[in-house]
């Protein structure tokens, strides 16, 4: 991403951003509340128009493609929101099961399989896949939509704020479950995040967007940054707390 | 703040009073002003009146003993902290004998840390503000119709691929909302045209009544219920029924990103949420209107039995006198036109929801009252259509 400008009205939220995401990384996105991580995701994904900039996936320039090929760009990589944005009239395995027949021809059989599989690979019990998503945990929520993010085997995933409202435990499970999925399958992640466990346990690069640029580094480079909010940031109570029980 | 809270107990609300009268502050013979009983919020309007009848006076030297308190809340603390500056601004000396309450000092250590409020500029009448406001207000109504042109456009871009390339007709999701549109809509549907349609006989039978006329009743019925009445009616139900459905619907799915989700997945959510909803209440609405016409024609005869005592045969043959083919599909045509309508606003108002439920609310109200007045002012057009046209 190159010289990113997002603007509400006279507000600016991104002046000139640039930032890179290397292949099979971790990419953790920080910043304070209003800093614009979300806009920023979403200017990725297409869901917010940049006044300026432009953003290349895999050496094409998204924001010059045409309709068609931005269709099958999006197969390309898959996306969690931050409540999970299931379908709510739809069960877990239909949620799942969507991207599939929306661009794959499967026999009924198949897609059923595949979403099993899928719910198994998330750590999900296969009896979640009939329940619907009111009747899901937030834990379960979370990790129904990674599933339904990884429902055609993209090699490259968008998380905003994934451990967002789990309680300790079931966002250590989550940032295990990052880890191991990112070994297996070779994926590179790119997730916005407070949470500093989540941080420190699971990212190999930090970006930190303040003063509406965004300052990145390894995770050991950018809590040596000189920068008095992320020094704040990352010298605070919590983080020392965050980083000692690393081990 | 590191204080600790330990003195800082509340009393318990429901207290049985000591007995004595409630005297929250004494004025003893000595000068002294002494604070008694429970200093908290639920006796706040007693702790004001009776800071407010400390006496003033410039320069005066004020006692105040809360040896005797038995409580005091950070509420009380905060009324008595007020009343204390004021005497002092006035010139007044505070003093304590025995220990002053450590609630005090929390007050003063909040109000040190509280920020103060911006100064509201005072804005004298500005001759310019109702122009600024027509101005505002024309700029929205340019923007509301260009989204609405825009809605338009994606919705007939969609029609046209749909009906070109199948594939991109949602079947399933189709067949629901003509269930849930139409199927569903039976029982009102039914009983509103039945209902309408005695009415209007009954009025008119007490009218023609007065000429002997008393079969016209048939045609007023016949004609009235085909053209008009239970056409828009029915329209006006399911612009009830299915335009705040749909607004809600789709309201509640952007409230919860899954419109986004869509969005971010490469699916059209035009194509997967209005296209099925506008599709399915074009097919529905007519046939919820036929069935109307129906149950409308037989409750008209229904009223002319009872009533007028028309036997059913004599009924139906002069209906047949009153109404041509032309009488139904006048009626009808425009059905899919109102099916249409009310579909686009509804689906569009629910599209716009973001935010909060307030919005949601709001928006499905619009949708509603703009869907059923589309439908009225279509249904005034049509009518002048036909007129012209002599049908």
């Amino acid at each position: 991403m190159r010289g990113l400008v997002n603007r509400f009205g006279t507000q600016v939220v991104h002046d000139g951003l640039d930032m890179d995401v290397y292949e099979g990384e971790i990419f953790g996105v920080v910043g304070g509340s209003g800093s614009g991580k979300s806009v920023l995701l979403r200017s990725i994904l297409g869901l917010q128009r940049p006044v300026r900039g432009t953003v290349k996936l895999e050496g094409r320039d998204i924001t010059a493609l045409d309709a068609a090929e931005l269709r099958k760009v999006k197969q390309r990589y898959g996306v969690t929101f931050q409540h999970g944005a299931l379908f709510t009239s739809l069960t877990v395995l239909q949620n799942v099961q969507l991207p599939m027949t929306e661009y794959l021809r499967l026999s009924e059989a198949d897609l059923d399989e595949l979403a099993r599989f899928r719910l198994a690979q998330v750590g999900l019990p296969a009896d979640a896949g009939a329940k619907y998503p009111a009747q899901l945990s937030g834990g379960m929520i979370k990790r129904a939509a990674l599933a339904r993010a990884l429902a055609l085997d993209p090699r490259l995933l968008f998380l905003d704020e994934p451990t967002a409202g789990l309680d300790p435990i079931a966002a250590a499970a989550f940032d295990a479950l990052l880890t191991e999925l990112q070994k297996g399958l070779g994926l590179t992640v790119v997730m916005t995040t407070h949470d500093l466990d989540t941080i420190f346990r699971t990212c190999n690069r930090v970006g930190v967007i303040v003063d509406r640029h965004m300052v990145s580094d390894t995770l050991a480079g950018i809590v040596g940054q000189e920068h008095p909010w992320i020094r704040r940031y990352f010298h605070g109570p919590r983080a020392r707390a965050a980083s000692a029980s690393r081990g | 703040m590191r204080r600790s809270h330990r003195g800082l107990t509340q009393h318990p609300l429901a207290t049985a009073d000591s007995g004595t009268a409630r005297e929250f502050l004494v004025h003893e013979s000595d000068g002294r002003l002494r604070l008694s009983g429970d200093w908290v919020m639920a006796h706040a309007s007693e702790l004001a009146a009776a800071l407010d009848g400390i006496p003033r006076g410039r320069s005066q030297r004020l006692v105040l003993d809360a040896t005797g308190l038995q409580s005091i809340d950070l509420g009380g603390a905060l009324l008595l902290d007020r009343r204390l500056r004021a005497l002092a601004e006035g010139g007044a000396r505070v003093e304590w004998q025995g220990e002053r309450p450590p609630q005090l000092e929390v007050v003063a250590e909040t109000r040190k840390g509280a920020k103060p409020e911006p100064q509201a500029v005072e804005e004298g009448f500005d001759l310019a503000e109702p122009v600024r406001t027509i101005g505002r207000w024309a700029v929205e109504r340019g923007e509301e119709a260009l989204t609405t042109l825009s809605f338009f456009g994606a919705v007939c871009v969609v029609i046209a691929r749909a009906l070109t390339h199948p594939r991109h007709l949602r079947i399933a999701a189709l067949t629901r909302h003509v269930q849930e549109t139409g199927l569903q809509a039976i029982p009102i549907v039914s009983l509103i045209a039945f209902l309408i349609s005695v009415i209007v006989a009954y009025m008119g039978a007490q009218q023609l009544r007065k000429f002997g006329a008393e079969i016209f009743v048939v045609d007023l019925v016949t004609v009235g219920v085909l053209r008009e009445m239970a056409v828009l009616l029915t329209a006006i139900i399911v612009a009830g029924r299915s335009g705040s459905a749909f607004a809600a619907e789709i309201g509640v799915m952007k409230l919860n990103e899954e419109v986004d989700a869509l969005k971010a997945m490469g699916v059209d959510p035009v194509e997967v949420l209005v296209l099925p909803r506008v599709l399915g209440l074009v097919i529905a609405l007519p046939l919820l209107t036929v069935l109307a016409d129906a149950v409308g024609l037989a409750g008209g005869g229904l009223l002319c039995f009872w009533l007028l005592d028309i036997p059913f045969a004599q009924y139906l043959s002069r209906m047949q006198e009153a109404i041509a083919p032309t009488t139904f599909w006048v009626g009808i045509v425009k059905t899919p036109v109102f099916a249409f309508l009310i579909a686009f606003v509804g689906t569009l108002r629910g599209m716009q929801v973001r935010g909060s439920s307030r919005e949601l609310g709001r928006l499905t109200t619009v949708a509603v009252v703009q869907a059923i007045f589309l439908v009225i002012l279509a249904d005034a057009l049509f009518a002048m259509l036909f007129l012209e046209l002599d049908l």
